[in-house]
């Protein structure tokens, strides 16, 4: 009997998934009246993580609203493409389906985008955050001058810091992450020169429980104000909390994690680039361009925490860098 | 290993015992169905699209064989080191060295043909995997360092190895003048790269990790030294009293078992990337290929030649969960949870297989009414 | 630069923020521990702990009690414990392979929850840290040994509980026995299963609170695959404490202050790379244990499954 019960489940399951393979395969989401724009995105992380992916996703939706809502502009999404194989994989399959635009969210795959664009012309292809198209027509790049929005968040910290000594929570040495602590740093000397600027690069990008222990090392080590970049530094953001020193966010809003001591939020807008560049497929070009957010063409936003009882008097000394940055009387030095 | 020859009628019954694992995959599949139903997806449109996603076209099923080509590298070592009962978990690490390791080589020397620096950077990649298996293999053998502690202590090292090189010492000269600064080498010169069936990504690397897994079948089953690797890892204590140097197998398993798995990163250099980068964890190189290796093996029940279609099958599943992320637009995370169910209901699936085994066994002892071969019992 | 490594602050930097870093190793571990002495090894349990951690901070933060929160994580954890102890246990299968099984379905499991439930990255008000009247102002001392929460002080508390119920009771006897000869075990009438039924569903509620120590207790956020390795390193501290409760402390306390010097090394800007400060505490760990020459034995049974035989 037992076994009879046993066998009558094994086949039902059979049957169940032989009829799931032979189902007819999904209609694909045709547009409408073949006006809709229907862009993909490979990202490394998840869409919600409040950093480099989430920066993207948000920027998408907000087109999307611009632009009359889903039926007009499609989104799909592949998020947590940390593998660099899967993501080529990814890449070639929007290919495929006859996408608008693909774009590679992430430099890692740059390598696989220069294989598989010119097997694809008439698909417009964009990656960042770089500066290279690798000469070809139908790739556009991008990326976020940083190092603008990490320098006003460390003149901000220089001013603000009664200690003299800032800290700074990295994820590894590279990259769009290393771009905006090198423009901090600059910041920051430029304001108080005998400023001490201590920068902890924890060697991942998902180690919370180590991002946080390096806001508490810092904390340690004297340092009143904090920033960091990368999706770990939530854990760090909840140290600073709790020893009242005050924080500087990057690439998202990340007010919202600890109202109280957040200053100020380096937030890229990417949708400043994007629709440079749909407006450009939509006339024909396809890509050979590279793009940049700054400061100056608002895709890079400083937003103050309105919270933040030391905001309002930053905003001045903010506005006025960054006005200094636009027009060039500030300029940033890198190592 | 004699075979004892099955009755006739046996066949089926082997059958049913040999796709155990697709059933047990299936199972896993109906548990995710209600999953997918949960989320809001049709959940017999997605696995549509997984089915499509691995098998569905030329290209898919080329997607497929690539995904699998590192799987079974793991697996052929993996076979090795559990069967000498040295568990290895640090493929992930002992890919990245051996990446690393055959990168240098067609970095270095450019200047030489492709016939020669392909096969010695493979080898190169081989010996490389071999260090960083060897070394916790030696720990083992002559310090009494448990293999498990120091194979995930190596593959954390691995990481900041590789993080530390691509950002340094061997970082793509055109990044190094770039202010974004890529972690990531140069690529190597068309010369260097394992043929590929074009258009699809498909490279030799296939062909050569199912020669290994003959080679490894032979290697464990024909000759002594598997005699031995398998005896020492079935009762060391009586491998000692034979004469057999216990610890000199347990340093060669682990060491064979590493150097399958560098191989493993540079064929994903050389067939697939054609060059390192780095996010700065390990499976954004490897693709958790380290780890998923194993499970690979294991479905193939430590057979190398078994490990063939279990690798297939695997990366099948890696490959159509992907493209069933794409398409119905699930969360990656139910695609994960979704790997580990089926992981879970395979494992366990084998409980039934050994008793259809033992059951048959008792029934050939009723017929023949003599006492019958002792059921081997895979041992990891 | 080099010198400002042995000051006073430094120093009690490492020993308190060592203290709390090795707080979720020691839950995970030991509870690892009373698995592996009975024979079974669970690779599960970052899985585990992710679920638990998702468990916590979601029930804290919907009914505003941590110890709801706890008791969710402890729960989660023993039902994952209870999942892996059927597979192995009554089903025979490999444990290292289900045990990745278990892990990748916590991984994708805690996190498919959290965007369904949550969506976006959130605080909660955690444990808040414990003075102790008189004992947290000594200066230096009160800073390493008194300024931590709750569930930190009750971790180390664990470690002579696990000692005792090893080491003095007739439980730890039979946890033992089945471990080292489950035959033998067998037919003095000791019940293998259910011994290790017992050890695997304890192992997977401390590994539970580990998680839940670690989203309300000592980050108060919870993300996606937030642990990150750590239930990974949890068990290769089981080997390196050579299956005592003690040495496990030993060695999580090892590991925590080498990562913790490792971050201070930075801070004070020594001229080391990043990534090879980082590799410091995996190297050190080996090389403790090869300078140790530990001579202990596995437990003999340990992977094996239990079969009485025929």
């Amino acid at each position: 009997m037992k076994k009879l019960v046993r066998l009558s489940g094994l086949f039902l399951l059979l049957a169940l998934l032989v009829s799931a393979c032979g189902a007819p395969a999904p209609a694909p989401a045709e547009p409408p009246e073949g006006e809709a724009f229907r862009v993909a995105v490979v990202m490394p992380s998840a869409i919600n993580d409040l950093a480099f992916s989430q920066s993207m996703y948000d920027a998408l939706v907000r087109v999307q609203g611009e632009m009359g809502g889903p039926d007009a502009f499609e989104i799909v999404y592949s998020e947590n493409m940390f593998v660099v194989d899967d993501a080529a994989a990814a890449i070639r399959d929007y290919a495929t389906q006859g996408f608008d635009l693909v774009i590679a969210h992430g430099s890692q795959y740059g390598s696989s985008l220069q294989e598989i664009a010119p097997d694809f012309p008439e698909t417009s292809f964009a990656w960042g955050t770089t500066v290279d198209t690798f000469g070809l027509p139908n790739v556009f790049a991008y990326e976020a001058a940083s190092q603008e929005g990490g320098f006003v968040n460390g003149v901000l910290a220089a001013t603000l810091s009664e200690s003299n000594i800032l800290g700074v929570v990295g994820p590894i040495e590279t990259g769009d992450a290393k771009l905006s602590v090198d423009g901090f740093k600059a910041g920051a000397e430029a304001t108080k020169p005998d400023i001490q600027v201590n920068v902890n690069y924890i060697g991942s990008f998902s180690d919370v429980a180590l991002a946080s222990e390096a806001a508490t090392t810092h904390i340690s080590a004297g340092a009143d104000v904090l920033t960091g970049t990368a999706q770990m530094v939530v854990g760090a953001i909840g140290q600073a909390e709790e020893a009242n020193v005050l924080w500087f966010g990057t690439q998202s809003n990340q007010a919202s994690l600890a109202p109280s001591i957040v200053v100020a939020s380096q937030v890229y807008h990417w949708e400043v680039v994007l629709r440079d560049m749909i407006a450009k497929i939509q006339a024909g070009t396809l890509g050979g361009e590279a793009f940049v957010i700054n400061l100056a063409n608002g895709g890079e936003v400083i937003e103050f925490n309105p919270e933040s009882t030391v905001a309002a008097e930053a905003q001045t000394l903010a506005q006025e860098t960054i006005q200094g940055i636009i027009d060039g009387s500030i300029q940033i030095p890198l190592p | 290993m004699a075979v004892k020859k099955a009755p006739r009628s046996d066949w089926t019954s082997r059958l049913i015992d040999a796709l155990m694992p697709v059933f047990a995959t299936l199972a896993a599949l109906a548990v995710g169905a209600v999953m997918l139903f949960f989320l809001g997806a049709n959940p017999l449109q997605a696995y549509r699209a997984l089915w499509d996603g691995a098998f569905g076209s030329s290209n898919a099923f080329a997607e497929t064989l690539v995904k699998a080509t590192p799987l079974l590298l793991v697996a052929l070592g993996i076979c090795i080191s559990f069967r000498g009962d040295v568990i290895n978990i640090g493929g992930e690490g002992q890919m990245i060295v051996g990446a690393i390791a055959a990168t240098w080589v067609g970095l270095t020397f450019t200047d030489w043909p492709g016939w020669v620096i392909i096969p010695l950077a493979m080898l190169i990649g081989f010996l490389g995997g071999a260090v960083w298996g060897g070394i916790p293999g030696f720990l083992k053998a002559y310090f009494n360092v448990n293999e498990i502690l120091s194979t995930v202590m190596m593959n954390a090292i691995a990481v900041q190895l590789m993080n530390f090189l691509l950002r340094g010492p061997m970082i793509d000269p055109s990044q190094a003048e770039l202010a974004s600064k890529i972690p990531q080498t140069a690529r190597l010169i068309e010369a260097f790269r394992l043929m590929r069936w074009a258009p699809t990504r498909l490279h030799v690397g296939i062909l050569i990790a199912v020669i290994l897994a003959i080679l490894v079948y032979i290697l464990l089953f024909r000759t002594t030294l598997g005699y031995r690797i398998r005896a020492v890892g079935q009762n060391p204590h009586a491998s000692r009293y034979a004469g057999i140097n216990v610890k000199r197998y347990i340093v060669l398993s682990l060491l064979l078992s590493g150097a399958f798995a560098g191989l493993a990163g540079a064929i994903q250099v050389y067939g697939v990337n054609y060059r390192m980068i780095t996010d700065g964890s390990a499976s954004g190189f490897t693709g958790s290929a380290g780890f998923n290796g194993i499970v690979a093996a294991l479905f193939g029940q430590l057979h190398p030649i078994w490990s063939i279609p279990a690798s297939i099958l695997f990366g099948a599943l890696l490959v159509g969960a992907n493209s069933m992320q794409r398409i119905v637009q699930v969360p990656s995370a139910l695609v994960i949870a979704l790997n580990g169910l089926v992981v879970v209901f395979v494992v366990s699936s084998e409980f039934w297989r050994r008793r259809r085994q033992r059951r048959r066994l008792a029934a050939i002892r009723e017929k023949e009414g003599e006492s019958p071969p002792q059921a081997v019992e895979v041992k990891a | 630069m080099i010198s400002d490594l042995f000051s006073m602050t430094v120093l009690i930097g490492i020993l308190a923020s060592g203290i709390r870093l090795a707080t979720p190793y020691l839950y995970a571990a030991i509870g690892e521990t009373f698995g592996q002495r009975s024979g079974v090894l669970n690779l599960g349990v970052e899985g585990q702990m992710l679920l638990g951690a998702f468990a916590a901070f979601y029930i804290s933060l919907t009914t505003g009690s941590l110890w709801l929160g706890v008791l969710a994580a402890m729960i989660v954890g023993a039902v994952m414990g209870l999942a892996m102890a059927y597979v192995t246990v009554n089903l025979h299968a490999q444990q290292g392979i289900s045990g990745i099984g278990f892990y990748l379905f916590g991984l994708g499991m805690s996190d498919l929850l959290f965007q369904k439930l949550l969506g976006t990255v959130e605080t909660v008000r955690g444990f808040p840290r414990l003075s102790v009247p008189g004992l947290s102002d000594i200066p230096g001392l009160g800073e390493i040994f008194f300024s931590h929460n709750l569930l930190v002080y009750l971790a180390y508390l664990l470690v002579p509980a696990a000692w005792f119920i090893l080491n003095k009771t007739t439980l730890g006897l039979k946890i033992r026995s089945v471990g080292e000869n489950p035959d033998a075990a067998d037919s003095l009438g000791v019940s293998v299963a259910r011994i290790r039924y017992f050890t695997i569903i304890l192992g997977g509620t401390l590994s539970g609170i580990a998680g839940a120590s670690l989203s309300i207790a000592l980050l108060n956020v919870f993300q996606q695959n937030m642990t990150s390795g750590l239930g990974f390193i949890a068990v290769a501290l089981v080997y390196f404490g050579a299956w005592r409760p003690w040495g496990v402390l030993g060695g999580a306390l090892l590991f925590s202050m080498i990562n913790s010097l490792q971050l201070w090394i930075q801070v004070l800007g020594i001229p080391v790379p990043s990534d090879i400060a980082v590799m410091m505490p995996y190297i050190l760990t080996i090389l403790v244990l090869v300078a140790s020459v530990s001579r202990v034995r596995a437990p003999s049974a340990l992977t094996r499954p239990f079969e009485r035989e025929a």
